[in-house]
């Protein structure tokens, strides 16, 4: 498969055997709506957001250069061997398309968005998608537009914050007791 | 590997609108002061976790449906960022706590492909039988519950004596009878003890007796056809609509199964039947799941007869541990093994999702490497979050006392669902 005709395809890349389709986020329920009805992508696997923020930032080990210069003093532990691709925004939310029938073949959409931005929601495309959206809303914070029910659905309904968000902090929780201010 | 059957359980869809996984009460009922509302848990109906279902009653039919979940959240996908990757394998069999081995190999297999390291046969052919073991594990539990929640308690008994044989054999290959962490990447923690074949053969004769007993209490009981028959439809349109993987959708017709369809380990040269049954309820969920314990039984045969023999690990200094006596003899495994359990090893940056076919159907498993030694992110894709899904459109026009049955037909457990 080519997937030259899916609307708003922005890059395809081929890593691992694996292809995923980039596409403009203005556009994906036209791209979702065109790969199952033309492509038979007719099951949606799963969604998954991923928060990109302070990707890379580890710094490079040891002797190697890194773009702000050498770094004589990172641990040689607990850098990175090499930078990583810098990536176009802070947020990639990946849709993991399966053709249940019998070419099996499998892509992965990916958008990228900024943080307040939102997405379209693909639930008129594929039903399924209403648990997977509303947990990429609780855990990550992305807001789906045309969500028929965009609410918590891990943490409870008066959480404060998006747990999987990698400025969350990772202890210190305020433990809530009842009757207190 | 296609749809072969299209089975007309129901005209149109059953899915409900404009929220595909909340039944709402109609609005000319709901002004009728006759609707009860009902909270069911938290507490699962089957006992294998906890679930909160908000039920509208009208009489004994179910006219409003909602599930709410989240009390088993634990958060093992921020904690496996925080943890090296092989540190990190003894997350993913504590979220489903049924089928622990399948869970594992999902990561494992996952760090394998980022780091293109190939695994020996023998490491290959053991995965397949201990898959298949605790596919046999998961069903046992499901067989035992779900009869159990409707009276026939000598059932319980009767799958949980079995399933102990099979905790016992865990026991035997990787010194735990539960949540074993003996996949890592490159192959096994261990080598198969000796003993394992012949302990593990006895019970292969043993387990399709087991099996007769278990459709000679329930198959053609009446009181068990009565329950289970023709309750909780789903149609094989609406099945895949709702992204429902595993027994669920076979239950309803669609002949797919990722050991066949996208095959992995040893799969392909394993000779097995993928069970279909056309009528998308209940009974017939139970039926995919009793062939399926056969056919997982054959499997289990079959690798004991062609496992090869060979190293049980790959032989690659950077990402397994070094053999034991080699620590006290040779300074380099010295730092190799002090590198790996301290650092932990590096996986190349990149993302991947892989998918087994867990007993509860498509397990998948994203991860996405930075090219240092913890996973910048990992996500499951649990079949039973996707199952319960399916809750609102199963319970169309349901009674209550069907409710139970329904929802334990679906097979979720719960570590899964909230992860």
């Amino acid at each position: 498969m080519t997937f030259e005709g899916v609307p708003g395809l922005v890059e395809r890349r081929d890593a691992y055997g694996e292809t995923t389709l980039v596409v403009d986020p203005a556009r994906l329920l036209e791209a979702c709506t065109y790969l199952r009805n033309e492509e038979g992508f007719n099951f949606l696997s799963d969604i998954t957001p991923t928060d990109y923020l302070g990707w890379g930032e580890q710094g490079i080990a040891g002797y190697y250069g890194t773009t702000s210069g050498r770094d004589l003093d990172a641990l040689g532990a607990q850098g990175l061997a090499r930078s990583p691709e810098p990536k176009p925004a802070r947020f990639a939310v990946n849709y993991h398309l399966l053709a249940l029938g019998p070419s099996a073949s499998v892509v992965r959409v990916q958008v990228w968005v900024d943080d307040g931005q939102s997405v379209e929601s693909v639930v008129s495309v594929w039903p399924t998608a209403d648990w997977h959206e509303r947990e990429a809303y609780d855990l990550m914070g992305i807001r789906f537009d045309g969500h028929p029910n965009l609410s918590r659905i891990i943490m409870e309904d008066d959480w404060e914050g998006h747990p999987l968000r990698k400025d969350y902090p990772l202890g210190g929780e305020p433990v809530r007791f009842s009757g207190a201010e | 590997m296609a749809i072969t059957t299209r089975p007309q359980v129901y005209q149109g869809s059953n899915i409900p609108s404009p929220i595909p996984t909340v039944l709402q009460v109609p609005p000319a009922l709901r002004d009728s002061e006759d609707v009860l509302q009902v909270n069911f848990g938290p507490n699962h109906p089957s006992t294998h976790g906890v679930l909160r279902l908000v039920v509208d009653l009208s009489g004994e039919r179910v006219v409003g449906l909602r599930a709410v979940i989240g009390y088993l959240h634990t958060g093992f996908e921020k904690n496996m960022e925080q943890k090296s990757w092989w540190k990190a394998i003894t997350y993913p069999e504590r979220i489903d706590y049924v089928s622990f081995q399948n869970n594992e190999l999902v990561f494992v297999l996952a760090i394998e492909k980022l780091l293109g390291i190939e695994v020996p046969p023998k490491a290959t052919w053991m995965r397949t039988l201990l898959c298949e073991l605790n596919r046999l594990h998961s069903h046992l539990i499901f067989l035992g519950t779900s009869a159990l929640e409707l009276g026939a308690i000598s059932m319980f008994w009767y799958c949980f004596r079995e399933r102990d044989q099979i905790l016992d054999l865990s026991e035997l290959v990787t010194g735990m009878r539960m949540h074993t962490r003996y996949f890592q990447a490159g192959g096994l923690a261990e080598d198969v003890p000796p003993g394992f074949a012949a302990e593990c053969r006895k019970f292969v004769d043993w387990m399709p007796k087991a099996i007769d007993e278990y459709e000679a209490i329930l198959s053609r009981n009446e009181i068990w056809l009565e329950r289970t028959r023709g309750i909780g439809l789903l149609s094989a349109e609406d099945a895949i609509a709702l992204g429902q993987s595993g027994p669920v959708l076979r239950a309803s017709g669609v002949e797919w199964d990722l050991r066949r369809a996208r095959p992995y380990l040893a799969y392909p040269a394993l000779d097995f039947d993928v069970p279909v049954y056309p009528n998308g309820d209940v009974y017939d969920r139970y039926r995919v799941r009793i062939d399926e314990m056969r056919q997982s039984v054959r499997i289990v045969e079959q690798c004991l007869e062609g496992m090869p023999e060979g190293p049980w690990t790959a032989d690659d200094r950077k990402v397994v541990l070094p053999p034991r006596h080699e620590l006290h003899t040779s300074m380099e495994s010295l730092i190799h093994h002090f590198k790996i359990v301290t650092e932990g090893y590096r996986v190349p940056e990149g993302e991947v999702y892989v998918t087994v076919e867990s007993p509860r159907g498509e397990l998948g498993c994203y991860v996405v490497s930075d090219g240092g030694p913890k996973p910048w992110r990992v996500k499951f894709r649990a079949p039973s979050f996707v199952a319960l899904e399916a809750t609102a459109t199963c319970m169309t026009n349901a009674l209550v006392a069907d409710l139970i049955a329904i929802v334990g037909s679906l097979d979720s457990v719960m570590g899964e669902v909230d992860r």
